[in-house]
């Protein structure tokens, strides 16, 4: 149960599945769990600069969504990113938006 | 108890339109002996007929057959029905049942059942998601598909694909209905329910294997245009890369994509090359709905490519593959086919 809000039984997201024999998973141990999560913020940074957003990690147990004008956010997992983002940008994020693969091909190099 | 059940029961969902079989097939796999530990949710005992077969009355809504197969039929809430044969099974009240089996009815869209078992909080806990198995009438199918929206979905999110009736069709037509069905869906394997010996524990199991069985029909099934037909609005996208997929970076985009598109996207289904595993990944997901990726034993056919299938309603194959591959950071060097190696 969550500390803060109650809620019985957080979300399993499918990116962070807990480990199970046959899940496919990174979250087996602390080390593994703490890596991905660095690897997690870099790569929704590497996304979210484009629309000029960072996220952060916040202590091990959820992220901060912030907007190039200091708004902020709590984001539990991914499943809730996106969501947030668009609150705080008042725009869809969209992965097909063309001018937002172009970006994305120029900063893969 | 702990032994005689696992730890996450499988559930299967039989969906199609109706009159196009569902009820049929489920009458020739309720006396498979293959399905002893099956436990199946339908809609009516009424229209299947089970009275030559019954072994015991459990309640007016639960029965058991000869084949030790439980049949319970759903009043009120798929969950509460569900939820009920957990506890009985929990309780002892009930033969500890490994799988279960649920019959949609012909208007349904599969979506909300599947989301009911992921979503809801005591039944995630207890099962996963098994196969979806479509049952396709070779008569009326082509006109469902043209007619109704429902059946065009039954047939996207399929993991079995089943043609009823074919004879009653003419072989044309069939021939039609099951290149049709190909487009829609590239990687289910069709079976014919006339023809072929359906094998119900093949038709049920949801193992590794099932990945391995897609892969051979969607090589075969799909040609080069394949993917730019349009087909009721639907098209397929097989997309193959040498690479090994950053799985980091691959979630990051897989969520932002069924995020905005997850009404549309109707199937994903992959097996991955992640960098730094050894085995394939698999991952499955219909609409919004992704199931835990699984980590495979081995490779099925020693081809190390990862390999994915989009079914999509209306979006552009060619963008998600560019998506996909700015995304994840596919060099420009990578495999373009987009088909299967022959």
């Amino acid at each position: 149960m969550c500390a803060l809000c109650g809620v019985l039984g957080g979300t399993e997201h499918w990116t962070d599945a807990i480990a199970r024999p046959g899940v496919f998973t990174r979250h087996t141990d602390a080390a593994s769990r703490r890596r991905e999560r660095m690897n997690r913020v870099a790569a929704a940074n590497r996304v979210l600069s484009c629309y000029r957003m960072n996220l952060a990690d916040w202590q091990g147990s959820a992220f901060v969504l912030s907007s190039a004008t200091g708004k902020t956010e709590i984001v539990d997992n991914l499943a809730h990113l996106w969501m947030a983002a668009e609150r705080l940008l008042g725009r869809p994020c969209d992965p097909l938006d063309e001018e937002l693969i172009a970006l994305m091909e120029r900063e893969r190099g | 108890m702990a032994d005689a059940t696992p730890d996450f029961t499988p559930v299967t969902l039989i969906t199609g339109f109706l009159g196009s079989g569902k009820t049929t097939l489920l009458q020739r796999l309720l006396l498979d002996p293959t399905l002893s530990d099956t436990a199946v949710l339908i809609n009516e005992f009424g229209e299947i007929g089970l009275d030559h077969h019954l072994l015991e009355r459990i309640d007016e809504t639960m029965v058991m057959l000869q084949s030790g197969c439980i049949c319970c039929t759903i009043r009120g809430e798929l969950s509460t029905a569900i939820k009920d044969l957990h506890s009985r099974r929990e309780c002892g009240l009930l033969p500890p049942f490994r799988r279960l089996v649920i019959e949609s009815t012909g208007l349904a869209d599969p979506f909300p059942i599947l989301s009911t078992v992921r979503s809801d909080p005591v039944l995630r806990h207890h099962f996963c998601l098994g196969n979806v198995i479509t049952t396709v009438d070779a008569v009326n199918g082509a006109r469902q598909l043209d007619a109704q929206p429902e059946s065009v979905k039954q047939v996207a999110v399929a993991d079995r694909l089943v043609l009823t009736k074919t004879d009653l069709a003419t072989a044309e037509a069939a021939d039609r209905l099951t290149n049709r069905l190909r487009q829609i869906n590239p990687g289910a394997p069709l079976l014919r329910g006339v023809e072929d010996d359906l094998d119900a524990d093949a038709l049920l199991s949801a193992d590794d294997d099932g990945v391995e069985r897609w892969q051979p029909a969607d090589r075969h099934g799909l040609t080069p245009d394949d993917h730019h037909r349009h087909a009721d609005d639907i098209r397929a996208l097989a997309l193959s890369f040498d690479e090994p997929v950053d799985w980091t970076r691959f979630g990051i985009w897989l969520t932002m994509l069924l995020h905005r598109h997850g009404n549309e996207l109707l199937r994903v289904k992959g097996i991955l090359n992640v960098a730094d595993a050894e085995t394939p990944v698999a991952v499955h997901a219909v609409q919004h709905l992704v199931h835990p990726p699984r980590h495979l034993g081995a490779w099925p056919d020693g081809d190390r490519r990862s390999r994915m299938v989009f079914i999509a309603r209306g979006l552009d194959p060619a963008l998600i593959e560019r998506s996909f591959r700015a995304f994840s950071s596919v060099p420009h060097t990578a495999n373009r086919s987009r088909g299967m190696r022959q």
